[in-house]
């Protein structure tokens, strides 16, 4: 086990991926010789040669379509895009193409690309470097989506991704890329001695469609991904009450299994993301509670998310959830 | 399946950390190219122009030639006045961001002469559809520097309600249009903004900029057919600055070659010295020429090197040599400038420091003015009020309904 943050691991996972498969490959803007903006891919080039690690043009619409040819002729590409506010030019290649290839060929052919993409707020990045798009995704039959929130289940995620032969829209927090973030901004810790930072040097998985439960309690059930994990940790820790912490770790397939088993027990349940509330997962996810778990409910499932408008560059602190909304959410629980 | 040799092409950037930087000397001067009749030619006639150089200014800083704009002693003052306000202010904007005071900036080093030659080249009434690197093209157009700063802040005075990152101005007085992060988007956008002027049959031009990276977007394409279809009056310029951060031009096209891209889409396209005030400044009035008399628009490849990071989360020591811009063949366009009037007897370099001491003043004023109404690390912010504005023309109940629940949360 080595501590790694969460750039490491996800480097790590790609290093594993590259060395035991010669058919993956990884690409994309600023990804080769420079290693990635956000150094993801540091060192990758080097190691395993330009043809495996390279950069592609300014062009996300492109990335995506080559990547979806390459993995239609055996290939097993890794491509980032580089904030997930820029996926969209290669959205109708995703949602049309990518998604669409296994099913409408009767099974001919498929093409399992992971597009990896740092997502979510709380980089003072405005509306076009912190948005979280995972619903635009989830709305869409044929792909699997994936929200990692730790340095243990990025790497663990990741390889799983990289090894489905469906595609995988992959999701990374950056705000936790080298730390984890617990709604202050002033308060900015490393993954340094975080028991989720633990992380086996060899390959391993975390399977998609599981779930991982970060805190158990049996007051409340508390569901989120990505960044707002974290959030919610800090939330369940100020306000006392005994709560499953649900990290959903992949929204398609969800483990609705985890879910309802937890709030068979709790009762109640709160979802939290940072994505505006209209048509978000969280909405998803409570229509379907509410028909499995409907006479265990002691009180209205609550949502608290984004808000429905574009993200702030200066107010973001006024938009992210905080503890403070989450604390409240959970109490409404406990009273309703 | 028996296995070759991986054989993908990937290009690489000439030079990188610890290569020596050696550009081949430019084989176009000044005086090479004709101009043609902007009104008559077809695209066609631009092919030399498109794989040439236009050059007006010289090794010996005179300038020479059919491009030559003529301009007067005060408009070339002017402009060099502009461009030296654009370097001082970038450079107190990235000593704020290096202390808190922004969160994030982006320089146009090496690029000043860009947006500010091109922007003096139009009417006033010509529509700006910039990239993040063209804030220059504000000062031309009269825009207060307190006002820009604000912006870049994003505190109570910035006109955009800290609601984008700095450097995204948005400038209505002076037709200075929104800029947005994703790359390319404005380049088509612009053509339909150019449409709409001669659907109304208006004298407007518009002018948009993308860069040699974001050449690779589906927008550039877009934009240079619906131009080519609906002969929109639109000066469309790639300004190809050799880096997109850390990915190459190279990258971009795989001929090396970028205003020739416009001549199979039958656009006339040119070349030009994008650090040559007096070429870019030509260029630029012979398309507004061009698109003002209905026939059509110019494709333009600004030829010029990103002398600074792409911006200040960006280190490009990393991924090129750090004095790669020294030996560009362009050379610096202020420089250029200044070292033109004073052959030409209407500069020195005493009034050079004067103009300096002078800029440094009224940014430094501008800027202790800004922070007043509050900076990134104190605040204090523009309300929160503004998360919810402007969302839609009018409030819908679903998001009223947010507002005040963010409302009653802040204040409990």
């Amino acid at each position: 086990m080595v501590n790694m943050n969460m750039i490491q691991s996800l480097n790590n996972a790609l290093d594993i991926m590259l060395e035991n498969d010669d058919e993956v490959i990884v690409f994309g803007e600023d990804i080769g010789y420079f290693g990635g903006v956000f150094r993801t891919t540091d060192g990758l080039q080097a190691k395993h040669g330009e043809h495996r690690v390279f950069d592609s043009p300014l062009s996300e619409g492109g990335i995506l379509s080559a990547a979806f040819g390459m993995g239609l002729n055996g290939l097993r590409p890794v491509v980032e895009i580089q904030f997930a506010d820029y996926i969209f030019p290669a959205y109708d290649q995703i949602v049309n193409e990518l998604a669409k290839i296994r099913h409408r060929s009767g099974g001919e052919y498929w093409s399992p690309v992971t597009v990896r993409t740092p997502a979510g707020g709380g980089i003072r990045g405005g509306h076009h470097h912190s948005q979280s798009p995972e619903s635009q995704f989830t709305h869409t039959p044929g792909l699997k989506v994936v929200y990692c929130s730790t340095p243990y289940n990025a790497k663990g995620l990741l390889i799983s991704a990289v090894e489905s032969n469906d595609p995988v829209i992959f999701f990374e927090p950056k705000r936790c890329y080298r730390g984890p973030f617990y709604g202050d901004p002033h308060n900015v810790p490393t993954w340094e001695g975080h028991p989720e930072a633990e992380v086996p040097e060899a390959h391993y998985t975390v399977p998609l469609g599981e779930a991982r439960l970060a805190m158990e309690g049996d007051e409340c059930t508390v569901i989120s991904w990505g960044t707002m994990v974290h959030v919610c940790e800090q939330a369940i820790k100020d306000i006392g009450v005994s709560c499953d912490l649900i990290d959903l770790q992949t929204l398609v397939p969800w483990d609705r299994e985890a879910v309802v088993k937890s709030i068979e027990k709790t009762g109640r349940c709160v979802i939290v993301h940072e994505a505006p509330k209209t048509s978000g997962f969280g909405a998803e996810m409570a229509a379907s509670i509410q028909e499995r778990c409907f006479y265990h409910l002691e009180s209205p499932i609550e949502r608290v998310t984004g808000w429905d408008t574009p993200f702030p560059h200066t107010t973001e602190w006024d938009y992210m959830p905080g503890p403070s909304r989450i604390a409240a959410a959970i109490h409404r629980t406990q009273v309703g | 399946m028996a296995k070759k040799k991986p054989s993908l092409n990937i290009p690489d950037a000439p030079y990188r950390p610890g290569d020596e930087a050696s550009f081949e000397t430019w084989p176009w001067q000044p005086g090479d190219l004709e101009m043609p009749d902007p009104k008559k030619c077809s695209s066609e006639d631009t092919v030399p122009h498109a794989v040439g150089l236009v050059r007006v200014l010289g090794e010996d800083n005179k300038a020479s030639g059919e491009w030559n704009p003529e301009l007067d002693a005060d408009e070339l003052r002017q402009g060099l006045e502009h461009m030296v306000r654009l370097r001082i202010f970038d450079d107190r904007m990235m000593k704020m961001q290096r202390t808190g005071k922004l969160s994030f900036y982006m320089r146009s080093f090496g690029e000043e002469c860009v947006a500010i030659a091109q922007t003096m080249a139009l009417e006033t009434q010509d529509w700006i559809f910039p990239t993040y690197r063209q804030p220059g093209a504000q000062f031309v157009r009269g825009r207060d520097m307190v006002s820009m700063i604000c912006h870049c802040i994003g505190n109570v005075e910035d006109n955009i309600k800290g609601r984008q990152m700095p450097v995204h101005y948005s400038y209505r007085d002076g037709r200075f249009i929104s800029v947005s992060s994703p790359v390319g988007t404005q380049f088509s956008q612009a053509v339909g903004v150019a449409m709409a002027s001669q659907y109304k049959g208006l004298d407007e031009v518009t002018i948009t900029w993308i860069g040699d990276g974001a050449s690779a977007e589906g927008d550039y394409h877009y934009a240079l057919n619906f131009a080519s279809v609906y002969k929109a009056p639109v000066i469309l310029n790639v300004v190809n600055n050799q880096w997109a951060i850390s990915t190459h031009a190279n990258f971009a096209t795989g001929e090396g070659e970028f205003a020739s891209r416009g001549l199979p889409y039958g656009l006339a396209s040119i070349r030009v010295d994008g650090n040559d005030f007096l070429a870019l400044y030509s260029v630029t009035k012979w398309a507004r020429k061009r698109a003002a008399a209905g026939v059509g628009a110019t494709h333009i490849e600004v030829l010029t090197y990103r002398a600074g990071a792409h911006s200040s989360s960006d280190d490009p020591s990393r991924y090129r040599p750090s004095d790669e811009h020294t030996k560009w063949p362009g050379g610096d366009p202020v420089e250029r400038l200044r070292d033109h009037l004073i052959e030409i007897g209407e500069w020195s370099e005493e009034r050079h420091t004067e103009l300096e001491e002078r800029i440094d003043k009224e940014v430094m004023s501008a800027y202790k003015e800004a922070v007043s109404h509050g900076d990134l690390a104190t605040g204090p912010y523009p309300s929160s009020d503004t998360i919810f504005t402007e969302v839609y023309q009018e409030m819908p109940w679903h998001l009223e309904e947010q507002f005040n629940e963010m409302k009653e949360e802040s204040d409990g």
